[in-house]
């Protein structure tokens, strides 16, 4: 069985790192394949924009016992296209994830799972005759808990975001360094499609 | 500003980057370039043979002289065929740019005719790369890639352009700055650190210096000599680090590792501080990690933060560039002797010579390279392949200066003997350049003396001809009870084949002949090829055998030496 889903996953050995990358094309298949070069095992990884313009914000979960992550943070310093890298670990962080899970029910059970779904402070998102979405956000402790409690009804579809963090207080991972107009206008647009109509020709 | 096509851009921009030379090999997608090519002038086009040629012509160019290498291919396989050559200057971070053209931007993505995905191919084998979709992205793009290939640590960068996007014209604007948020390397060193190093070395009383090639990029040999001199530190290198130290100097020891001599090994596993400067700690170099010199201190110097900690723990870390912290080093160094413990390493040599040639009636491939030695007058820059001949090209051959041996080690690239040495002399026309080939390599890549030719190159191209892939022989041999499988060839004639290139050619099948035909290489002002036939079964020895430590160098066994 998957370890995500029955809440044995060894915490002790993962490591929260943010990356604060340029929003370029390919900078995510850079850092997916780094990690895969090392050897660094992902947990999840999750990505999306920051608070700063033409900055994205990668939360990767690696596992702790296939790398030192120093090495990992060093390595990611080395691509050209990471800004800043940040161990969440070493800090006092806040760190969520959020899931969809659709169950199984029936008209007898789905009261039961209804009271569960309180209890998680899980959200209703959809609901059909013999299946309901739940949406829960939380710690993986948290979800994995829920996942356990609707396991005996039927899990038919599990889908989770991976974690994303933040350190707690006034304290931030962010960079603040924005570019010259100029090459903020050539960064914008570096190695991205060019719209419309192209000429064509084959060689 | 002018308008300009995007080939009038890519030109302009190298150009202003101090590109003197490019080396390349047309194709359809690059064909505006080429068209474009003769509005400038002052760019030399130099036409390989094969791709690969061209990314160890760059290679080699860069090696010698310190600057920019510049490769040139086609979508497709012409940009596949430069992977070898781009990978191996990655591994030994050396700064190649590699220009390639891609499809029509139309196509891009649906499998045109010849695409590949160059970018993504070489993401984990560049330090960067750049696919540009358009025109006024050009200039910027070239410089951006041109400073991160030669800043910090070296390394190859490759930019791929569309074939429309050569065809397209725009305003050229050469950005007077770049902004790299994401890129700064550490150049200074961190003044705590230094002083913790500098204690370090006061306190030493077996203090060893290992060199490697970050000391040849740093351009910090001179540095290196202040130090090993003021703290009297015996000095050793890897083999990229052979010339960071000039091996006449009575503190240098020679090289470690695998092939290295018995006591530069013995050296640095005795050593109660390694001051590493600009190496890697390569598995090559150290031997079995967990066995290298049990309780020894490591100060550790190097421009890249993440080689730091790599393979070794560290006593103390110091991020920069060598040129810069060594004279600071040196500066908080106490003026010391070293005398019981240079003693020590000169009594092992003495008693393990390491780089004694016997005497033989054989034409030994030691004694080709000692009388190569000999009759250039330890000046020429050598240049070599991959095997047995390059690690007696390295040991039999005592280097002065930095960017004499021109060498592939990280990679270990068969083939890059003959295409490096083109380079090689293209980047210095003055220097004496000889490319000592495997009879293996040598044909991987042979097909590039049309370029000495083309282009009038006096390199000297000495073959190695053992009839094997010698050192793969040597392993079977050692390690594989004796079963030789598929390592031992039949050559061609390489005679005639410079012949056929229009190269002169000397064969040379006793001993007697090695220092006349050398002679007579050197007379000769245009390129020529010897086929030295040398002895076919002799091994490279001292050698730590793969998995081993450096403790357990073994010596040439003597029946061996009874041959
Ligand atoms: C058949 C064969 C046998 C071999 N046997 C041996 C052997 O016996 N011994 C041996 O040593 N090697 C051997 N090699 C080569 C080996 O594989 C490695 O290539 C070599 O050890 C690497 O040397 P290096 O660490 O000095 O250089 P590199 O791998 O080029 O590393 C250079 C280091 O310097 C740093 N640097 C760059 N610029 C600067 C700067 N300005 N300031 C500070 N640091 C800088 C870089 O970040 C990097 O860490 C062999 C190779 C082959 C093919
Ligand atoms: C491209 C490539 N293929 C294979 C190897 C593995 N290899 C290392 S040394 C060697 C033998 C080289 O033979 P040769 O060029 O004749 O040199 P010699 O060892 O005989 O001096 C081989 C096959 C390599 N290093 N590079
Ligand atoms: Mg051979």
């Amino acid at each position: 069985m998957n370890p995500s889903v029955n809440g044995s996953r060894k915490h002790h050995a993962q490591h929260t790192v943010v990356a604060i990358v340029e929003d370029k094309p390919g900078v995510l298949m850079r850092v997916a394949s780094l990690f895969r070069r090392r050897g660094f095992n992902i947990e999840s990884l999750t990505v999306g924009h920051s608070e700063a313009p033409g900055l994205s914000r990668m939360t990767i979960v690696v596992d702790g016992a296939s790398a030192p992550v120093e090495q990992v943070e060093k390595q990611l310093y080395k691509l050209i296209d990471v800004v800043k890298v940040t161990d969440l670990s070493q800090e006092e962080m806040v760190a969520r994830e959020l899931v969809l899970l659709k169950v199984r029910c029936n008209n007898v059970n789905r009261h039961e799972l209804l009271e569960i779904a309180n209890v998680f402070r899980a959200d209703v998102v959809d609901m059909a005759t013999n299946s309901l979405i739940l949406q829960v956000v939380g710690d993986e402790d948290k979800i994995d808990g829920l996942v356990k409690m609707c396991e005996p009804y039927g899990i038919r579809e599990l889908s989770r975001t991976g974690r994303i963090a933040m350190v707690r207080g006034a304290k931030t991972t962010t960079v603040h360094e924005p570019e010259p107009e100029k090459i903020a206008k050539f960064h914008a647009t570096q190695g991205r499609r060019v719209e419309g109509e192209l000429p064509f020709s084959s060689d | 500003m002018a308008r300009l096509t995007g080939a009038q851009m890519v030109l302009e921009s190298l150009q202003r980057e101090g590109v003197d030379t490019i080396f390349g090999y047309p194709g359809g997608v690059v064909l505006p370039l080429y068209d474009t090519l003769p509005q400038y002038p002052n760019i030399r086009h130099v036409l390989v043979r094969h791709e690969q040629g061209a990314a160890h012509m760059a290679d080699g160019y860069a090696r010698a002289s310190g600057k920019m290498g510049v490769c040139l291919g086609t979508s497709g396989p012409g940009a596949t065929n430069l992977v070898t050559g781009i990978c191996t200057s990655w591994m030994d971070s050396t700064p190649v740019f590699a220009l390639t053209g891609n499809v029509t931007r139309s196509l891009l993505g649906k499998d045109g005719f010849q695409e590949a995905d160059i970018t993504g191919i070489t993401h984990s084998i560049t330090k960067h790369n750049y696919l540009v979709m358009r025109p006024e992205e050009i200039p910027l793009s070239i410089r951006e890639a041109a400073h991160i290939c030669q800043t910090g640590r070296p390394g190859p960068v490759l930019v791929d352009i569309p074939k429309d996007v050569f065809q397209e014209e725009a305003e050229f604007d050469w950005p007077e700055q770049i902004n790299l948020r994401g890129y700064k390397p550490t150049t200074e060193g961190h003044a705590g650190m230094i002083r913790r190093a500098a204690e370090l070395i006061n306190q030493a009383t077996r203090p060893i210096i290992i060199a490697g090639h970050g000391v040849i990029w740093g351009d910090a040999h001179n540095e290196l000599v202040e130090l090993a001199e003021k703290a009297d530190i015996p000095v050793i290198t890897t083999f990229l680090g052979i010339g960071a130290f000039p091996e006449s100097h009575d503190l240098s020891y020679g090289w470690l590792g695998m092939h290295g001599m018995f006591y530069a090994n013995m050296a640095a596993d005795h050593a109660d501080l390694v001051i590493a400067i600009g190496m890697r700690f390569d598995d090559r170099a150290m031997g079995r990690f967990k066995d290298f010199n049990p309780g020894v201190k490591i100060v550790h110097i190097d421009i890249d933060p993440a080689e730091i900690g790599k393979n070794f723990p560290t006593a103390v870390p110091i991020v920069g560039n060598a040129k810069n912290v060594l004279p600071r080093l040196s500066d908080l160094t106490t003026e010391a002797e070293h005398q019981d413990w240079r003693g020590w390493i000169d009594q092992v040599r003495e008693e393990h010579p390491s780089l004694h040639i016997r005497e033989s009636r054989r034409m030994l491939p030691q004694y080709v390279v000692r009388t190569l030695y000999e009759e250039t007058n330890g000046d020429a820059t050598i240049v070599t392949g991959v095997g047995q001949h390059q690690m007696w090209a390295g040991q039999h051959y005592f280097y002065k200066r930095p960017r004499q041996l021109v060498t592939s080690g990280g990679l270990g690239t068969m083939g890059f003997e003959l295409p490096a040495a083109i380079g090689a002399q293209i980047a210095l026309p003055d220097a004496e350049t000889w490319a000592i080939c495997g009879d293996g390599g040598f044909q991987m890549t042979l097909q590039e003396m049309a370029v000495l030719v083309d282009e009038n190159l006096p390199v000297k191209i000495a073959v190695f001809n053992n009839g094997y892939l010698g050192m793969i022989r040597q392993w079977q041999q050692l390690f594989y009870d004796k079963n030789l499988v598929s390592t031992a060839m039949t050559q061609p004639d390489f005679c005639k084949l410079a012949d056929a290139y229009g190269i002169r050619a000397i064969r040379v099948e006793t001993k007697a002949e090695v220092a006349p035909a050398i002679r007579e290489a050197r007379e000769h002002k245009g390129p020529i090829l010897i086929d030295f036939q040398i002895d076919q079964e002799e091994n490279v020895w001292p050698m730590v055998p793969a998995g081993a430590a450096l403790s357990e160098t073994i010596e040439a066994p003597a029946e061996e030496l009874a041959r």
